[in-house]
């Protein structure tokens, strides 16, 4: 690790009440292996009191701390300040798009946990339905029983505020919820199923994939939602058949 | 008769906690958080729902306190908690000195626990140092910090307590005998300023408690003692793997999602609004927790960060301050009337912190309601947002 430090510019967007929106700049010396957060937080502690932020965990389990990081939806806790920007160079900081802003960099995220409670996305779930490696198999606790795990979505609305028809259709269950409908499963779920195969559902994605390309939690929305897609129209066909699950 | 009412301050662990008993006890109540939920210790912890094992031989008091508030979490917020237990791990000659107290330890804190060979621990966690000569399997778990706190919140929310968030306290609202009887706020989202009255204001700040007593003129012994936790990008083990040693810096790693967490340090630190990262902690970590798990040193560091415990005591310092908790009535303290703390304590514990708190204030204000946090499941912690205000 250096001790180098970098002198950057953080330009803020910033809104109180009805005020009209404004960017702030701060100059702050920085560690280049800090992270986006800590700066922001620095500016909170040292230059403005009035800065509003969500923020909890400081290490990506929590979700809470996503922002647009010059252009570019980031979970600022885990993003070290030399992968966005250079000596000199200018960190711009915006909060996420397609949520309301409460002030500054805060938005409200209700309307995704409240969707994601609809859809029955579990918070946790067996390890060997979601392992921590890809074609890991876990080490099995006993034959009959498995390890439990946190799910790999954080709720963070990164993938909302990067998704070009969120943006577009504010009624669109975004990408986040329509995985989380995949994780929980279509089978013998009607009333699930009625709520994403719909035309504000799964079928208004256009495949933009902005969603994967902004997940910090490997749950690549993008992949999930055309499995979704695959998932319902086999219920269609079950249907077509005669089958009333 | 209306509903007493009280004010929280802070929406940490302790204080959502405190809301969800009160509200369950018919209180009236109101939280005012200057952040979002849990911005300070509480969401900056790595995460370890303790069984009472670290503390099983130098604080056996707290040791009791966790396992006995590990079971009941189990029970009423399964819904963000990791049950996959944990293991205390030897590894050399000094390690092995130690397994005869902690086994005695647990057994004096029923903690129960299971003593493997380094064979059978080693095929339990794969990727645990093939040096291990002898493991302690115990209900040690992992918890969502965030999500911990809306649980509570949100129950707290459906039986009728008020949050306001980005809500800062500027000062205490006093009457003319030097007794509280509300809170001044500035709310950091519209800079509007409010005043806010109570029958009793509860200081629920943490490490910050001191911030907020000084406003009443009243005292608290609360000691901020900082750590590091750094994350890796892996999760490596299905268990919490604890050092089988005395507690000591880097000697635990903690598994949550995709990653492993290892912790800590510990020293003493005055301001507590911003404590940097320092690299050679985080440094100390990689090599502690390469000595537990050495397939550390091949995951990438995903994140690095410090959290300030609310360690309550006087005159010692850091690792040896006890681990348990204290709630203030200032009106024994400090003769400052409708006003009580609760600090320290730990994030496993912060419901049983939130009874004590709650038969403070009703003693205070002659109510007999008994505490039924115990039996109450939590809501889904998205019920926070699906609920309305």
């Amino acid at each position: 690790m250096s001790e180098t430090k970098w002198n950057v510019t953080l330009l803020i967007y910033r809104q109180k009440g009805s005020q009209s929106p404004h960017y702030d700049t701060f100059k702050l010396e920085v560690d280049p292996d800090e992270y986006v957060l800590d700066a922001v937080e620095r500016v909170w502690a040292f230059h403005d009191r009035s800065l509003t932020f969500a923020h909890a965990c400081h290490h990506s389990t929590c979700g809470a701390c996503g922002m647009r990081v010059n252009d570019m939806e980031k979970l600022t806790c885990i993003v070290p300040i030399r992968d966005v920007t250079a000596d000199g160079g200018t960190l711009k900081i915006e909060p996420l798009r397609n949520f309301p802003v409460i002030s500054d960099l805060a938005v409200n995220m209700a309307s995704l946990y409240a969707h994601m409670e609809q859809v029955g996305h579990r918070a946790v779930l067996p390890l060997s339905e979601e392992p921590s490696e890809p074609g890991v198999r876990p080490v099995a606790k006993a034959a009959e029983d498995d390890y439990i795990r946190l799910a790999d979505c954080i709720e963070c609305g990164l993938c909302i505020s990067a998704c070009p028809i969120s943006a577009a259709s504010a009624p669109y269950l975004g990408p986040a919820v329509l995985a989380g409908a995949q994780q929980h499963g279509l089978d013998g779920n009607s009333d699930l199923l009625a709520l994403v195969d719909c035309a504000e559902g799964m079928w208004r994605c256009h495949q933009a994939f902005e969603c994967t390309e902004v997940c910090p939690s490997n749950v690549e929305p993008g992949l999930k939602i055309m499995q979704l897609r695959q998932a319902a129209m086999r219920q269609r066909i079950k249907h077509l058949f005669g089958s009333k699950k | 008769m209306s509903k007493p009412h009280v004010i929280i301050i802070g929406a940490g662990f302790t204080g959502v906690a405190t809301a969800h008993d009160l509200a369950l006890r018919g209180f009236d109540v109101t939280v005012v958080e200057r952040g979002p939920f849990v911005n300070g210790t509480s969401g900056r912890t790595h995460g370890l729902l303790h069984s009472g094992g670290r503390y099983c031989v130098n604080d056996q008091e707290s040791a009791i306190e966790c396992i006995d508030e590990n079971i009941i979490l189990r029970k009423i917020v399964p819904q963000v908690i990791e049950p996959n237990g944990g293991l205390f791990v030897a590894l050399d000659e000094s390690d092995l000195a130690y397994a005869e107290r902690f086994a005695k330890g647990c057994e004096e804190c029923h903690i129960p626990y299971e003593k493997l060979s380094g064979e059978q621990a080693l095929k339990l966690e794969p990727n645990l140092n093939p040096a291990v000569k002898l493991a302690y399997s115990i209900p040690d778990g992992t918890f969502d910090p965030l999500r911990l706190a809306l649980a509570f919140a949100a129950t707290a929310k459906s039986n009728g307590a008020k949050f306001h968030l980005y809500t800062e306290v500027t000062g205490l609202l006093l009457d003319g005998k030097g007794n509280v009887t509300g809170v001044k706020v500035w709310k950091r989202a519209t800079g509007e300023k409010e005043e806010m009255h109570a029958d009793v204001v509860v200081n629920a700040t943490g490490a910050w408690a001191g911030q907020i007593t000084e406003m009443a003129g009243a005292n608290v012994p609360v000691k901020p003692t900082p750590g590091v936790m750094v994350a890796y990008d892996q999760r490596l083990v299905n268990r919490a793997i604890n050092r089988l040693c005395k507690p000591s810096d880097g000697d635990i790693i903690v598994p949550q999602r995709r990653l492993a967490v290892v912790g800590t340090t510990s020293f003493d630190a005055e301001d507590v609004n911003y404590i940097p990262v320092f690299k050679d902690q985080v440094q100390l970590m990689l090599e502690r927790g390469a000595e537990l798990v050495p397939a550390i040193r091949r995951a990438k560091q995903r994140g690095a960060f410090m959290a300030s415990r609310p360690l309550v005591g006087s005159g010692t310092s850091g690792r040896s301050i006890a681990r348990t908790f204290k709630c203030f009535d200032h009106k024994e303290s400090d003769n400052v009337d409708c006003f009580v703390t609760i600090t320290g304590g730990k994030a496993t514990t912060l419901r049983m912190m939130a009874e004590k708190t709650a038969d403070v204030v009703c003693h205070k204000l002659g109510i007999s309601t008994e505490c039924v946090t115990k039996e109450t499941p939590l809501l889904s912690y998205r019920e926070f947002y699906a609920l309305p205000n």
